[in-house]
């Protein structure tokens, strides 16, 4: 049995190697193509886009868009790692973040720092999104805020920042300290949310940014930095070097179109048109690039464009199930049968097992990104791991439960090993194990949503869009077809029960 | 010819069996009587090999059961338990087809060898394809004696086979069960607490209590040279129920 295990651990491993980073570098060997990421926020997607086009109309190569990756370390890892080539980034953020020095703030003093790992900048692109502190117009106007500093007398004020904001020292430690400023309360919460919040009044102060299309809609006004502690964010584009000298007339294109060509209030109306027009993301790049986004916005037909995407997404997210799902009844139901065989070893295997399945789905798929790249491969790892526990739980409990007596009787016929597991063990448990399969599938149908982090698509990429946008009605339309496949599968294996599960058994 | 030699086997702090020698001489019904816990259906475990003794020989055709030699020797035995022992998954024939299916037999084969020992233990052939929660007692046990017969083994074994079993299907089964061992020449060990069932099918009779042997013996051994005053009660307890032993 040890040597099933070790086959079918060896198979997950396999699994992995098949997306990462050295297989997609042999890959692109073949057909060549510049893998675009970014982050998951309006700005970042609709840069990558551009970037996108560009490199589709400069012909050198096909561009593939690996977008909506999540925060500053999972695409930094990306592009260091060669998952993606390269992906809108800030100065600020490379300086203070990635390479933990102020004093690298400008694209030549980056250029020179980031070359050991292989890392190229552009110029600035024109434009310096900013971190900023924001507040209701009314309330601003009401306690007479206009600096940051104004904070300092009502520190009954609620707040609630980003993650990152909140733990980097260019963000809120190091400005409370430099403003010598407090608020009541300081809330972690995902940034498009936020914006919510603020509108309703259950918080007062968000952290945005400069470029922020929401800002006018939403009626805040940013706090004035008198002090000027927010380093500049001046945009750029990050690529690896080796990219960029294989492509050359493709990085120089991307230079020629974007360097210098955005100013603030020019991105802030290309966000507003993603963010508040509902305008796709293509097409607003697809404006820019043609001179055309200081029209007003047209009516976008985006329902039918969402109604395809949802189409192509379903097939997408139906593959990451089926293919985790099966990987997992593949690992999982011979690892039950050896945690069923071996009672010891298998105890220790279900704990591995389990302790698997304590850790967060979220923080499972980020794993892989160091191991194994981003993009489906990977993904599929993860989902595949995350299905194990209740199939082979299930697998084993459903195993150790048969009546002794009933075994040792199959001994006694002189069933064999392989016979008796076929014809009397796994039929017996078939019930058990059935109802662990359906566990697995079922939730997977949900974890999957979450492959879109780590650019593993499937519906998810639209709940991650829809979280960016802070869009309702794009989060729901990944969410309400992942809940419907998730009542088809379960109506699925209803009917499979009747199939897989032996007459004699069914009660 | 299966012989025990002073075999002990404990479980824990409890001795199941203590010393116990018995003979079962070939093509004879060699019935183990006692109350529940006496230690017989060990003794049938120990021939089949499920459970090795601590300390002396179990004797098979004159190999000693051993791990090394019990996959062989177990070929020769059909093993009954009480209530058939049948896989509730499979039809009352693939239950009963089992050891042919291991062995290779091809699907009509299989059937035609069934259908035939059905027959033959009073078995309806309509029962043959339900399962086995829709069968009777009686057909459950009588599929369980299919199955141990179908390679025609020398040896049968068999723990409290009509225990589970209403008075009324259970002599009737006595009866042909006798019948059946008798014409068919079968070396066979049963295991019963019953002693109407004793006095029916034993050839001989091992008396047991607490894992030991009190008497070997026939029924009419027992019954007028009981060895002590356990004999005599044990005999007389169940006789005083109301069903008189029948000597053989």
């Amino acid at each position: 049995m040890p040597a099933r295990l070790g086959a079918g651990l060896a198979l997950l491993v396999l699994a992995g190697l098949a997306s990462s980073p050295a297989r997609i570098r042999a890959a692109e060997a073949e057909s060549p193509v510049i893998r675009v990421g970014s982050k998951s926020f309006t700005e970042s997607y609709i840069l990558a886009e551009v970037a996108a086009q560009i490199i589709e109309q400069v012909g050198e190569a096909r561009a593939e868009r690996r977008v909506g990756l999540g925060g500053t370390g999972v695409t930094y890892r990306a592009v260091e790692s060669g998952a993606i080539d390269l992906y809108p980034e800030y100065t600020g953020t490379l300086a203070r973040v990635i390479l933990k020095d102020p004093a690298t703030e400008t694209p030549p003093a980056l250029r020179a720092r980031l070359d050991p790992s292989g890392l190229t900048v552009s110029d600035s692109l024109g434009f310096a999104n900013t971190y900023a502190l924001a507040v209701r117009a009314d309330l601003a106007d009401r306690l007479g805020l206009v600096t940051i500093g104004d904070l300092g007398a009502h520190p009954e004020l609620r707040a609630a920042f980003s993650s990152g904001f909140l733990e980097r020292d260019d963000g809120w430690p190091g400005l409370r300290a430099r403003y010598g400023i407090t608020v009541s309360r300081v809330d972690v919460m995902e940034h498009a949310l936020t914006y919510r919040a603020v509108a309703g009044g259950q918080v007062d102060l968000m952290d945005v940014f400069s470029t922020d299309g929401q800002l006018e809609r939403l009626h805040l006004r940013l706090l004035r930095d008198d002090r000027h502690f927010f380093p500049d964010y001046s945009a750029v584009l990050l690529a690896r070097r080796a990219t960029t000298e294989r492509f050359p007339r493709t990085w120089a294109a991307l230079r020629d179109a974007l360097e210098g060509r955005l100013d603030d209030r020019r991105m802030a109306r290309l966000n507003a048109m993603v963010d508040l027009d509902g305008r796709p993301v293509a097409d607003v790049a697809a404006a820019f690039l043609g001179g055309r986004d200081a029209e007003a916005a047209a009516g976008a037909p985006a329902h039918r464009a969402l109604l395809a995407e949802i189409a192509a997404l379903t097939v997408d997210h139906l593959v990451l199930v089926l293919i985790s799902v099966g990987a997992a009844i593949g690992l999982g139901v011979p690892m039950g049968i050896a945690a069923a065989r071996a009672r010891q070893l298998g105890q220790l295997e279900l704990s591995v097992v389990a302790v698997l399945q304590t850790v967060p789905a979220l923080a499972l798929l980020m794993f892989m990104i160091p191991l194994f790249g981003i993009g489906k491969g990977p993904a599929l790892v993860a989902l595949s791991a995350y299905a194990l526990l209740p199939i082979v739980r299930n697998t084993h409990a459903g195993l150790v439960a048969i009546d002794r007596q009933l075994l040792e009787i199959a001994w006694v016929l002189r069933l064999g090993p392989l016979r008796r597991l076929a014809r009397i063990d796994l039929p017996l448990a078939a019930v058990p194990i059935m109802a662990g399969i359906k566990t697995a599938t079922v939730t997977t149908v949900g974890t999957a949503t979450l492959a879109a982090f780590i650019g593993g698509g499937g519906y998810g990429a639209l709940i991650v869009r829809g979280l960016a946008m802070d869009d309702t009605a794009t989060i729901l339309a990944g969410a309400a077809p992942a809940a419907l496949m998730a009542l088809g599968f379960h109506a699925l294996f209803e009917l499979l029960d009747r199939i897989v599960i032996p007459l004699g058994l069914r009660g | 010819m299966i012989a025990l030699r002073e075999v002990s086997k404990r479980f824990g702090n409890t001795a199941a069996l203590d010393s116990v020698s018995l003979e079962v001489r070939p093509g004879t019904t060699h019935v183990l009587l006692g109350s529940s816990g006496a230690g017989k259906s060990t003794v049938l475990r120990l021939i089949l090999g499920l459970a090795v003794p601590d300390s002396g020989t179990v004797l098979v055709d004159g190999i000693p059961v051993e791990p090394a030699t019990r996959d062989g020797l177990v070929g020769r035995m059909g093993y009954v338990v009480q209530d058939g022992g049948l896989y509730p998954h499979l039809t009352a024939l693939d239950n009963a087809a089992l050891p042919l299916e291991a062995r290779g037999w091809p699907r009509a084969r299989r059937t035609a060898r069934v259908a035939e020992l059905a027959a033959m233990t009073g078995l309806d052939a309509a029962t043959l394809g339900r399962y086995p929660r829709e069968l009777s007692g009686g057909q459950r046990q009588r599929v369980g004696l299919v199955r141990a017969l179908a390679l025609d083994p020398p040896i049968l074994l068999l723990d409290e086979p009509l225990g589970a079993l209403d008075p009324i299907v259970r002599a009737e089964l006595q009866d042909h069960l006798g019948r059946l061992f008798e014409s068919l020449a079968k070396t066979v060990v049963l295991v019963t607490h019953d002693l109407r069932e004793a006095a029916r099918l034993g050839h001989a009779i091992t008396l047991m209590t607490a894992g030991r042997v009190v008497q070997h013996g026939s029924f009419a051994d027992l019954a007028e040279r009981p060895v002590n005053p356990f004999v005599t009660h044990f005999l007389t307890a169940q006789t005083l129920g109301g069903v008189a032993p029948a000597a053989r």
